[in-house]
């Protein structure tokens, strides 16, 4: 969990692209950047999960560092120098848009993550001819009614594995298993999630950023051409199975549910749901 | 069983559940206390249990020779991991199996840039054709006597099988030496006799498996003395010698340990890193197979220096012969006192562990290390923070390489500062280099710091009959490649890193005219590729992309049309890597091209023809 929301008295002061800022101890530059208004890329990073820095789109340079320094886990210390918009910075996160888009599919990713790519300029085409390099095409596994996994698009950021492990779940089904470019999510010795741990609560769809993850309705339609996110509205309630409280958001297009979530920032649910609060809804079109 | 779901439908066979036993034997049932719902939460789980997953999966890989379903299982109820992620962490390493055995020995065989030179494409064709189960591998640091083949064996030791002292290995030795389960002979030093060796002075001379000969030959006297003077003493020895890394990074020893030392938490740690990989690096098994009690000494020097309790030896799962020495050795000690609750009669508490890799170059990096040793991936942390104060189970650790530790033998012995006067001002003492390529006598080096290229290549005899100089691969994959001009550079660590190299893990490579290098640089891409952990996208991708850019240039793309490419992927690597890995990953690929080694020649392609000569 990210503990830089708790109360914090002391206040350091570090330098952010020149101007001179007072940011509470303990943050990160990414919150720094977030409070003066900065807007940073991340892939990797969510506010309900732990940082683990290896999307590299988010890296920033702070004097002193032989390298640049991935500033959604690195904290503020007094009198840090920071620069988030050098040459060095818009070469390295226009390189890892370049890298990530010609080896994945990104067209389901969020609106902002395409907003990125053509602001730093990111041409992922002059890595070679597609059928000529390395890509993680592959054959989408449907196993069950509940759940897609469209591996091509995954970027590997391990929100997945996070929310399925210490951040949220506590069930460990997944995990990722081989390494270098070969290296990608998996059930143990990649049984099916039938055969796995998996206990459907559907909390790595929900922290999924590029649509690798899905849920069966929205694979469903997008395939069929139906998914339209402009004619959906969302309505906010309250999960009805137990007393916990866990506030639903019902996305619904042509009156029906098409998928359900839960605010990242919720105080109970901190975005996460089990499985009868995720897909505990048909009956309400039976 | 809290929260655990198994879901293998075979189980785990009897040879494996005993070879399991016996690898975690020692550790008792853990308790589950009714708080602790979560599975690996905990660090005290941690350390009791989850850091003998990677002795548990080489057990299950000796007994049956793969990472069977039940097994991984079985292993897995035992030590209370969940299996996706005791999964994730057996398909991390090369030497762990994941199908049933295609053969009862498999054959890794070097194909990297030494071994590639002498013939190591053919050899594998060869074996292959006469029957053998072989796969290609990253190098195994057997380059002074490549082609190297290491033999892994279902239920029997490994055996490291290579030329005994010069000429090739033939597929006929190869057979006679898995028949009689018999390694190789350990090298014999070029250098043997002569009277200026320091590190090397017992190689060759000692025997390595009795305790009584290495102390004929002054062994554990440095301990002795060490005990006399206390820690701080020897740390301030340490530091006044300026003794630095030998790994590669040269960070000031005394610096680190003082650093741990003043550390208040507890326990502290002592880790050797003895994952030597770095492709044209072998002087670290060489003093471990030649002289591994010293390594136990100078570890039991450095532990009860720092005031750490526990030591942990990691060594690379392609050194069979060095790994048996070792723990004959450590044994040997312990029996004699010298390791344990009272080492050596002083009251001090020292225990020395020792661990295989499993085959992966990013394991010597020193927090993928740890990784390792706690049984996760050998995935690199980001730094800070650093070792000293959250190194291994976020612990203070101090971790050197194995030269390093060795050099302390002798400061203790002499003192820091007669120490310092040896070398140059800046690189005080003694190297170890590791000769091969196109030399007449290749093998491990000893020489003061000062010696220039051209000393060390003279030591080795000078350059075979009807070679030219073309380039010296300096300091390894991750360093860089030098051409004829840099020969009278002194190999100190203040001139290298002016001309913009770096002495590395001591690598001198000499490559001539008749070289492919262009196939060289291919392979060194190739390597990064294949060794990236995958965590970052920097590394994971860029490797990648990297490796297609040398391909097509084998294929007569030309270098101009794609230097933009490859300085934008060496900058993003270099810049936004998370660790030395990808951060190095471009550097003598770009050092190729600015020598101008990938001119010219770049319409020949292949390995076969002259490079095999």
């Amino acid at each position: 969990m990210n503990e830089t929301a708790v109360s914090v008295s002391t206040m350091v002061e570090i330098s952010l692209d020149g101007e001179s800022v007072r940011v509470p101890e303990g943050s990160t530059i990414l919150d720094a950047c977030r409070r003066e208004g900065i807007n940073t890329p991340t892939l990797c990073w969510a506010e309900n999960l732990t940082p683990v820095n290896v999307c590299r789109v988010c890296v920033v340079e702070v004097e002193g560092s032989r390298v640049l320094v991935p500033s959604c886990s690195r904290k503020v210390e007094e009198g840090m120098v920071v620069a988030t918009d050098t040459e060095r910075v818009r070469t390295s996160r226009r390189m890892v848009y370049e890298l990530l888009a010609s080896s994945v599919e990104m067209d389901r990713a969020a609106p902002e993550v395409q907003a990125w790519i053509d602001h730093y300029g990111a041409r992922p085409e002059r890595m070679g001819d597609p059928a000529e390099i390395a890509t993680q095409a592959q054959p989408v596994k449907v196993q069950d009614d509940l759940y897609v996994r469209d591996y091509e698009r995954c970027i590997l950021c391990y929100k997945c594995v996070e929310a399925c492990g210490d951040d949220a779940q506590h069930t460990y089904a997944i995990a990722t298993a081989g390494r270098g470019f070969g290296a990608h999510i998996s059930t143990e010795h990649d049984v099916s999630l039938p055969d796995s741990a998996c206990v459907y609560c559907g909390n790595c769809i929900g922290v999924c950023p590029t649509g690798a993850l899905a849920f069966k309705t929205e694979h469903d339609m997008r395939e069929a051409g139906t998914w339209d996110e402009s004619r959906q509205s969302v309505a906010t309630t309250v999960c009805s199975f137990c007393g916990v409280g866990c506030n639903l958001e019902l996305h619904v297009q042509d009156e029906r549910i098409v998928k359900v979530t839960s605010p990242a920032d919720h105080s109970v649910t901190y975005g996460h749901l089990c499985i009868k609060g995720r897909f505990g809804w048909q009956h309400a079109h039976a | 069983m809290p929260d655990l779901y198994f879901g293998a439908t075979d189980e785990a066979t009897d040879a494996e559940r005993a070879a399991v036993a016996e690898a975690i034997a020692g550790f008792g049932p853990v308790v589950v206390r009714e708080s602790e719902r979560l599975v690996h939460a905990g660090r005290a789980r941690t350390v009791e249990r989850r850091q003998l997953l990677l002795p548990a999966l080489h057990a299950l890989q000796r007994a049956s020779g793969w990472i069977s379903p039940g097994g991984l299982d079985h292993v897995c109820s035992e030590l209370e991991v969940p299996p996706a992620e005791a999964y994730g962490v057996a398909t991390f390493y090369h030497l762990f199996t994941h199908e049933p055995p295609r053969a009862d020995d498999t054959l890794h065989v070097c194909d990297d840039v030494a071994c590639r030179l002498f013939g190591a494409v053919d050899l594998i064709d060869d074996l292959r054709a006469e029957g053998h189960y072989v796969k290609a591998s990253p190098c195994l640091g057997q380059c002074e006597r490549g082609p190297a083949v290491m033999v892994q064996r279902t239920g029997r030791d490994d055996l490291t099988v290579t030329a005994v002292d010069g000429g090739r290995v033939t597929t006929a030795e190869v057979a006679v030496a898995i028949d009689t389960a018999t390694s190789t002979p350990s090298v014999t030093l070029p250098q043997a006799g002569s009277g200026d060796l320091r590190l090397l002075a017992r190689v060759g001379v000692v025997d390595p498996s009795s305790l009584d000969d290495y102390r004929a030959h002054g062994g554990y006297r440095a301990l002795e003395a060490a005990l006399a003077m206390g820690g701080d003493r020897v740390i301030a020895e340490v530091t006044a010698s300026g003794l630095s890394g030998r790994g590669g990074a040269a960070f000031p020893t005394g610096v680190k340990w003082r650093g741990v030392a003043d550390q208040e938490g507890r326990p502290r740690h002592l880790v050797c890193n003895a994952d030597e990989s770095e492709p044209g690096t072998f002087k670290d098994r060489v003093v471990m197979e030649g002289d591994p009690f010293s390594l136990v000494e100078a570890m039991t020097v450095a532990g009860t220096a720092i005031g750490a309790e526990q030591g942990w030896l990691y060594i690379r799962g392609e050194y069979p012969v060095a790994t048996a020495r070792l723990r004959h050795a450590i044994d040997e000690a312990y029996a004699a006192g010298l390791l344990g609750g009272d080492v050596a009669e002083s009251g001090i508490r020292f225990d020395l562990t020792l661990r295989s890799g499993a085959g992966a170059y990013i394991c010597g990096e020193e927090t993928a290390l740890f990784n390792s040793l706690e049984g996760k991936r050998g995935e690199p942390r980001n730094k800070p923070p650093f070792p000293t104060t959250h190194g291994l189970f976020g612990e203070p650790t101090a971790i050197n390489n194995v030269e390093t530790l060795v050099n302390v033998l002798p400061i203790v012995q002499m003192g820091g500062e007669a120490y310092a006067a040896e070398g140059t001002e800046r690189s005080p003492g003694t190297k170890l280099f590791c000769l091969s390529g196109r030399v007449n006598r290749p093998g491990t080096y000893e020489v003061e710091f000062g010696a220039t290229l051209r000393d060390l290549m003279d030591l080795a005899g000078g350059l075979v009959d009807g070679s030219e100089l073309r380039a010296v691969m300096l300091g390894g994959a991750a360093g860089s490649f030098v051409g004829p001009e840099a020969l009278d550079m002194p190999l100190t660590l203040e001139d290298t890193r002016v001309a913009g190299a770096s002495l590395g893990s001591g690598v001198v490579m000499v490559f001539d005219q008749h070289d492919d290098l262009v196939d060289t640089v291919r392979r060194i891409a190739e390597f990064f590729r294949d060794e990236s952990c995958g965590q970052c996208v920097p590394c994971r991708v860029g490797t990648v992309r990297q490796e297609e850019v040398l391909v097509r240039l084998g294929r007569g793309s030309h270098i101009d049309d794609e230097r933009d490419l490859l300085d934008d992927l060496a900058t993003v690597m270099r810049d936004a890597s998370i660790c030395g890995l990808g951060q190095t990953a471009s550097g003598a690929i770009r050092s190729a091209i600015e020598l101008g080694l990938l001119d010219g020649i770049a319409a020949t392609g292949g390995t076969e023809g002259e490079g095999s000569r």
